[in-house]
Formats: C-alpha cells, structure tokens, sequence
C-alpha cells in the first residue's frame, strides 16, 4: 500500500507523457487525477495508521547501488514525519489535479501538463519517504527538474523560458551546498542512511575538521552545508530570487509547487535532519537567522507589488521564513504545524487567485481589477478564508483559523527561546505578522472592492469558475479553517512527542514546545493585535482613502522604490554573478578558447601556413637576377661557413 | 716583388666580383647580364691558367679551351634567344622580365 | 723580372678597370668595346703565363667571334638608353655588400693558399720545358690524344649551339622564294611545251 502511495502518480506520468496526443486531453486528465486520489485516499490511510496507532515502518524496495562502503538502497521511509508529508503532498497535489482539469481546460497540451504534474508529485513522494541521503537528493533533484518543467511549461514565451532557467540554476546553487553536504556527511559517517548517521551523531559531537589552518566544527559545517541545500529549494533571503518569477508557470502550478510541496521541502529536511541540528546549535542559529530576516524581509516586499501572483508568492516566502525560524530555535514541531496548515490556506489563495485571473480573462494585475464582489461571490468567500487564515486571526483559547493556531505557536518558541537569536526572530515575526495582514487585505480591497478598473470587454466578462474549479477551493478552504484546531494537539500541544515518536528528535535541553505554553499573555495576543492592526490600516489605505497609498509611496519614493525593487536583489545578482559570468564566458571564448586554442590549433597553424606562403611566394619574383642574388648570397654562406667553421 | 699564384689569383677573384656584380646589379637591359657571365667564365679561365703555371699540369690550360668552347656556344645561344625575345616583347629591359613572377 | 711585374700589374689593373666599366656603362655598345679590352689584357695574363696559345684563341675565339657577335646584336636590336631605375639605388648597398664580403673571402682563401707538398705527384700532365716544346704543340699533344673525347663533345657542342642559333631566331617569312627540290626532281616532260611563235604576236 505504501508502494502504492508512491507509485501511481508516477503511473499516471508516465500513461499520460508517453500517451499525450493519442489518449487525448479527457483520459489524460481523467486518469492522472484519478490515480492522484487514490494515491491521497491511501495517504490517509496510512496516516493514521503510523501516527495514531504508533506503527512506524520502512518498506525496503530495492538496492540502489552498493559501491564499496557506499551503499544506498530504495526504500520507503513511512515514520510519523512523513506520514504528515504525505497526506499534505497528497492532498494538495490531487487537489490541483482536479483543480487543473478546469483550469486549463484550453490549453493545448493538457496531457503534458497533467504528466508533469503526477511526476513532480511522484519525485516529492519520493523525497518524503527517503530513508537515505542519496534517496532524498534523487526526490530534490526531481522535484526542480519538474518546478523547471512547470514553470517554462508554456515554452513559447521568452519570460518564461528565462523565469524556468532561473529557477533551476538558483536551485542548483542551493543543491551544490547540499551535495557537499551529503559528502561530507558520508566522509565523517561513512554511510548515507538516515539512521546509521542519526546514530552516529551525538559521537561525533566536538569534533572538528581540518581546513586550510581553521578548526570547524564537523557537525556545524555539515548542518550548514545541508541549510543551504534548503536555502535554494525554499527561497530563502539570498537564493529566493527564484520564487516571484517562478510564477511565470500556470497558476495551478505556483499551487502545488510554489506553495504547498516544493518550497516545504527545505523544511521537512530540517525537521527530518533535527537529530543532526540538535547538536549543532550555531547552525541552528543561523538557520533561525535567515529564517526570520527572509520573514521580514518578503513580507515587505510583498507590500508594495501590483501583480496578484506576485503578492501571494513573496507571502509565501515569508511564511517558510517563519517555519525556518520555527526549526532554528528548535520548535521543529511547530515548524511542520506551519507547513501543514500553510500547505492547505497558501495553495487555497493561489487557487482562489486563478479563479480570480480566470473570471479577469487572464489579467493578473490589481490596478486593473476592483468591484467585482458581488460578481464571483464564492470565490470571494474562498480568499477571505485563506486570508484569514493566514492573517492567524482567532480568539485567543477558544477557536481560530489554521494559520492562528501555527503561527501563534512558532512566535511564542521564539519567545521561550530567548537570547539574541530569539527575539530577533521573535521581533522580526511580528513586524512580518503585521505587514502580511496588511498585504492580504491589499490584496482583498484592491481585487475585489472599490470602483471597477479595468475596460468594459472584461467587466462584461467576469463569472463564476465551474465547480471542477470550485471543488478544490472548497476542499482546501475546509482545511484552512479546522486544520489547525484539529492538529494543534498532536504537533505543538501535549501529545507532539507522542504524535511524532521518533521521528522528530528533541535535543536533551530542548523543552521549547513547553515553554512557548507558559509565555506571558501579552506574547500570545500580540499577533493576533499585529493582524488585527493590519487589517484596520488596509482598509484605511484602500477603502476609506484611496488616495494614501499613492501619497504614501511618494513621500517615502527612496524607500518606496527600494523595496518594489525587490531590495535590488535580482539587479546586485545581475551584477555581481550573471555579469560576472558573462564576462567570464565571454573572455575564456574570445581569448581563451578563440585565442589561445584556436590560434595555437587550427587556425594559428592555418594562418601561420598562409602567411608564410605568402611571404615565401614573394621571393619568386620573376626577375632572374633576383634569383642570381639568392645563389650568390647562397654562395657567400657556404664560403664563410667553411671559412669560419673550417677554424672552430 | 716576384709574381706569385696568389697574385693572379687575386685578379680572377676581383673579375668574378665584378662579373656577379654584373647580374644582379644591372637594371639596364639582358645584355649586360651575358656579358657579365662572360666575365665570370674569363676570371675561371685565368685561374685555370694560372694553376697550371704554376704547378706545371698542362691539363689546366686543355680545360680552359673546352670551357672557351662553351663559353662562345652559350653566349651564341644566349643572344639567339634574346633576338627571338626582343622581337617578342619590343623591350630588353630587365625590370619588364618578370613573366615567371610566382 | 721587372718587366714582367710591371707588365702583369698593368694588364691586371686594366683588366679590372675595364671589367668594371662593362658592368657600369650606360651605353651598351661602350659596355661590349670595354669587354673587348677586357679580353685583350686577359689575354696579355695569358703570355705573361706562358700559354701563348691560350691567348691568341682567347683573341680570335672571344674577342673576334663573341664580342663582335655581342656587338652586332647590340647594334640591331634598338635599345634605347634606359636611365638607371630606382630599383639599382634599392639594392646597391647590400648587394655591394655581399660582393666585396665574397671578393675579400676569395681572396683571403686563395691569395693566401699554399700549394700541397705531395701535389707534385698527382700532376696529371707535366708541362714540357718551354725551350723544348712550345705552347701550342704540348697542347696539341694532349688534347688530341688523351682528351679527345672531350675534344670531340666539345665539337657536338657547338654544333648544337649553331643549330640551336638558327632554329631560334629562323622567320618564316612569305614571299621568300625557296627551291623545293623534290618537286624539281619530280617534273615530268609534260612541264615543258614547245610553242611555235610568230614573231610580234604573244602567247
């Protein structure tokens, strides 16, 4: 059954790749999506089986390879951790698959599209139930392969070619670090298996690496290494360039990858690594970090773009800040709590916000939409779930959305953590609480209130999604909505040791969970007041004076411009590395390659010939006394050559 | 100061100079060029004659008339062809001679 | 022996003079009278060398024969007097060069040669004394008899350069009546009819 999970989105991959034009656009969509829910319905299955009755198990497959002390076999890890993967990959992804069927109903390669869907979701499987290194690095390798698929899918626009490029390379960075990562840990360990290394580890605790005259310490550096792997796959500040442009894809794919799976994988692997991080505290730092900078960071971005698309997907690096940050200070617990329920209310939006583009006739920029309400009610319905439960509004003890009770409980660890490191991240969430609810009802008004602004044609336009469309929403909005009060008991409250088992490893001191119960009242109602706040300052700005957005960009114009400039990242990179390495190129072709090897090779050699030919063929000049010349300066040698060397 | 083999054999070195001289320093017409070689061909002879002198071997001097011989033939064949060339070409200038330029 | 120096440096230094004066001269016919001097003082190297012989064929063969052939055909083909050309400024200093670097290296080599010891054996054909045999019988006496292979090549030789001569400058030219003796010998009787005249009146 296991097998199963795994297996069949790769079956309908591959039926609806190698089948495409022949078995037609219905049987493809049909087949893949249908395989997809099975696949989800045995998730679940196999869920409560490992979590709630505790019965955790590997199911050898195969050997991969088994190369001197390297060994790695195929093999499907299914602990409590996974288990929570697997239906979130699941779920989602079958959730897009239907979603899909409506959504590119016109496009005219829906089998392709549904294929590489079914096999991101396949190569996401596999990266979730590894049980090795080797394992998870084929499921990451994968899953970019498939996000640069996706995203470049409609192969004929330049944008999107370039956006797919950019992608995978910034992944490939990121990979790098991880790659290394893996060497190294198979260097310290000897082994890539997930427990002969977890097992190892607290050994290997204090020791430290040799390099170039420093001591580093091994399980920091390997900690780190691997953090970067996670870095690229999640956008996180300084390899997420990626993510906003990545949303040159179809909207259904930002779902499923830019949303829920792809972008979680760097997380999960933290959490599945946390025996290793536990033991690394300056790693773990860093990660908390980057996590709450990236937080903050995307948040503020997130403010100032037009583009629906764009908002949510810098909300959603945000969000995965907020889950690094979670991991960082050790609340692994309330870091999976996160992606679960920001897995259900993100793909929610960005779904919702393909209803929205699709009733808009394709257009995705917020300055052209506005009153149109009442036009697409249940959609409307539908972002405001997913907003709210991204905001984390709730009562406080009684009752929230899913993002209330998640991201509630990652502030309050950050909180308990303390330190420098922890009110850093925990200052930078709030401040990121505010602005996230800030932008979501930016999104909200500007879409959907307001005078209409967009031209007639449109206007005329707007409908309701079909229902294939709606479904999805409808499903994923219940999951938003009673995700987080259902699980918060088995991933952050009392019974998260039990729920998790094994699975996630809490360090001997670590008794953040615990202490994030009995924080002040003040911490634990600050940001549901930060969203409330939020959400008050977007209806002024949006609602109420429509006017002060405008007044407020001009006053602050050098900030303002900074940070719709995405912070200059994309222009610093531009500079620095793709300039850079035009540059490089261009000079190794021109003067290494062209210079050096041709004009030594084949066409120095070519042109020496030719020239002296050339030269040589000079000394015929027709002239007999020229040649007379030639003898006799011939002559004179000889003479002297005897003269002279008839005396040495 | 007594006459010796270096002497006359200096004097046929200095009329070779001048014969080779001849060839390729001429820019004034094909003549000169077969009169040069003339000069070559007297400055061996008088070498020819002078070891024979001196070294008392009559075979130097056998061999200078067969290279007479030749020389008078050559410089025959060597105007017969410049008529035909002149006729030709209307000119003897050296500088027009460059027909096998490569 | 005085006599014999000063007269050696005379023909030598005219030699040369004049040697270099056929190679400078603008006037070719001046260039073909200095070759003739040229000859004659060679020649006077020549008795002062004891081949009397030499010199008087070097008279008749060079001098009367190729000279005064260079001579004729100086003076039928029309040479204008080409100016010096720019090219001879060009190459002058070099080629000066290299002829006075070959004259100084054969003069060192042969001016200051020493003739082998043990070469007084290998003289292939002593010369008889003067008194005894002259000149031009103990040339005779070997060319004629040791050497007359070469003798005779040297006939073919010139034999070729006549024909070689003829062939090469010989125009066809029209109009040039020429016995075709073939068909002379071919007439019949029929070629000739006797016709009874009447005086006054034509054929």
């Amino acid at each position: 059954m296991e097998v199963a999970i795994v297996a069949l989105p790769l079956l309908g991959a591959l039926i609806a790749g190698f089948g495409n034009r022949r078995i037609g656009d219905l049987a493809a969509q049909l087949i893949t999506s249908g395989l997809m829910l099975i696949s989800c319905v045995l998730a679940w299955t196999v869920f409560c089986d490992v979590t709630f009755n505790d019965h955790p198990r590997t199911v050898h497959l195969f050997t991969w390879f088994a190369t001197g002390n390297f060994k790695a076999d195929w093999a499907l890890r299914m602990d409590q951790l996974t288990a929570v993967m697997l239906i979130v990959v699941t779920t989602v992804s079958s959730m897009v698959h239907v979603y899909s069927i409506g959504y590119m109903h016109h496009d005219k390669s829906v089998p392709r599209f549904m294929a590489y869907l079914s096999l991101f979701t396949f190569c996401m499987l596999m990266l979730v139930t590894a049980d090795n290194f080797m394992q998870m690095f084929f499921g990451w390798e994968g899953v970019g392969l498939s996000s640069y698929l996706l995203i470049g899918f409609w192969f004929d626009r330049p944008s999107a070619n370039a956006a797919a490029i950019k992608a995978f390379v910034v992944n490939r960075v990121g990979d790098f670090g991880f790659a290394l990562g893996i060497m190294g840990v198979f260097m310290i360990f000897g082994s890539v298996d997930f427990n002969t290394v977890f097992a190892a580890t607290p050994g290997i605790v204090g020791h430290s690496f040799h390099f170039l005259s420093w001591n580093v310490d091994v399980l920091t550096t390997l900690c780190l290494l691997l953090f970067v792997g996670a870095m690229g796959k999640s956008a996180q500040l300084g390899l997420h360039t990626w993510l906003p442009d990545a949303m040159e894809g179809p909207t259904p794919v930002s779902a499923l990858i830019h949303a829920a799976t792809m972008v979680t994988a760097g997380v999960f692997m933290v959490c599945r690594l946390s025996p290793m991080f536990e033991y690394a505290p300056a790693a773990r730092d860093v990660v908390a970090v980057v996590g709450a900078s990236t937080a903050f960071f995307a948040a503020t971005i997130g403010l100032t773009q037009f583009d629906i698309k764009r908002v949510i997907a810098y909300s959603t690096c945000s969000q995965l800040g907020y889950m690094f940050f979670a991991a960082g200070v050790g609340a692994y617990g309330a870091a999976m709590f996160h992606l679960f329920t920001h897995a259900f209310f993100k793909a929610l939006l960005f779904l919702g916000s393909g209803s929205v583009i699709h009733a808009m006739s394709g257009e995705q920029d917020m300055r052209k939409m506005g009153g149109i309400y009442k036009l697409i009610p249940i959609t409307y319905v539908m972002m405001w779930i997913g907003n709210l439960a991204l905001a984390g509004i709730g009562i406080p003890g009684v009752v929230g959305f899913a993002g209330f009770y998640s991201k509630d409980s990652i502030l309050e660890s950050a909180f308990a953590h303390g330190g420098g490191i922890g009110m850093y991240a925990f200052w930078l969430g709030i401040i990121a609480a505010f602005m996230t609810a800030f932008y979501s009802w930016r999104l909200l008004f500007m879409t959907f209130h307001g005078k209409p602004r967009m031209d007639h044609e449109t206007l005329h336009h707007v409908h309701e999604s079909p229902w294939v469309i709606l479904v999805p929403l409808i499903v994923l909005a219940v999951g938003a909505v009673f995700a987080g009060l259902a699980f918060t008991h088995f991933f952050v409250g009392e019974g998260a040791h039990e729920f998790f088992g094994n699975a996630i490893f809490y360090g001997a001191d670590n008794h953040v969970l615990t202490e994030a119960e009995e924080v002040p009242f003040w911490v634990k109602a600050l940001p549901l007041v930060m969203g409330v706040a939020g959400i008050a300052l977007a209806y002024v700005f949006y609602v109420q004076k429509p006017g002060l957005p405008a007044a407020f960009a001009k006053a602050f114009g050098g900030i303002y411009t900074f940070v719709y400039r995405k912070w200059m990242f994309d222009e610093l990179y531009t500079f620095i590395f793709v300039n850079g390495a035009k540059r490089l190129g261009f000079g190794l072709w021109k003067g290494g390659d062209g210079a050096v090897i041709d004009g030594c090779g084949p066409d120095g050699i070519a042109s020496a010939t030719m020239a002296i030919a050339r030269r040589a063929s000079r000394l015929q000049t027709g002239y007999v006394y020229h040649y007379a010349f030639a003898m006799l300066i011939g002559v004179v040698l000889l003479v002297s050559w005897y003269l002279v060397g008839a005396k040495l | 100061m007594e006459i010796g083999l270096g002497h006359y054999l200096t004097v046929a070195a200095i009329l070779f100079t001048l014969g080779v001289f001849g060839i390729f320093l001429n820019r004034k017409n094909v003549i000169i060029i077969l009169m040069s070689v003339e000069l070559l061909l007297l400055a061996v002879n008088i070498n020819m004659v002078a070891f024979s002198h001196f070294l008392g071997d009559m075979v130097g001097q056998v061999f200078t008339m067969l290279i007479l011989t030749v020389a008078a033939a050559e410089a025959a064949i060597g105007l017969a062809i410049l008529v035909v060339y002149f006729r030709n070409r209307g000119s003897i200038a050296v500088e027009d001679i460059n027909v096998m330029k490569g | 022996m005085i006599i014999q120096t000063i007269a050696f440096y005379v023909f030598a230094a005219v030699a040369i003079l004049s040697g270099a004066l056929v190679v400078t001269n603008r006037n070719p016919v001046y260039s073909v009278l200095f070759l003739v001097l040229t000859f004659f003082n060679a020649a006077g190297l020549f008795v002062l060398l004891g081949a009397e012989f030499l010199a008087m064929m070097l008279v008749v063969v060079y001098v009367g024969a190729v000279a005064v052939l260079f001579l004729f055909v100086v003076m039928m083909l029309d040479i204008n007097f080409v100016e010096l050309r720019q090219g001879f400024v060009r190459y002058a200093p070099i080629g000066f060069v290299i002829g006075v670097v070959l004259a100084a290296e054969l003069i060192f080599v042969l001016g200051s040669g020493v003739v082998a010891p043990q070469l007084g054996q290998a003289i292939a054909m002593p010369t008889p004394p003067i008194d005894q045999v002259g000149n031009t019988q103990a040339l005779g006496t070997i060319l004629y008899t040791h050497y007359f292979y070469l003798f005779q090549a040297a006939g073919l030789v010139l034999l070729v350069a006549m024909i070689g001569a003829i062939v090469l400058t010989h125009r066809e030219r029209e109009g040039v009546k020429r016995q075709k003796i073939a068909s002379q010998v071919a007439r019949g009787r029929d070629s000739v009819a006797v016709v009874k005249v009447q005086s006054g009146s034509g054929v």
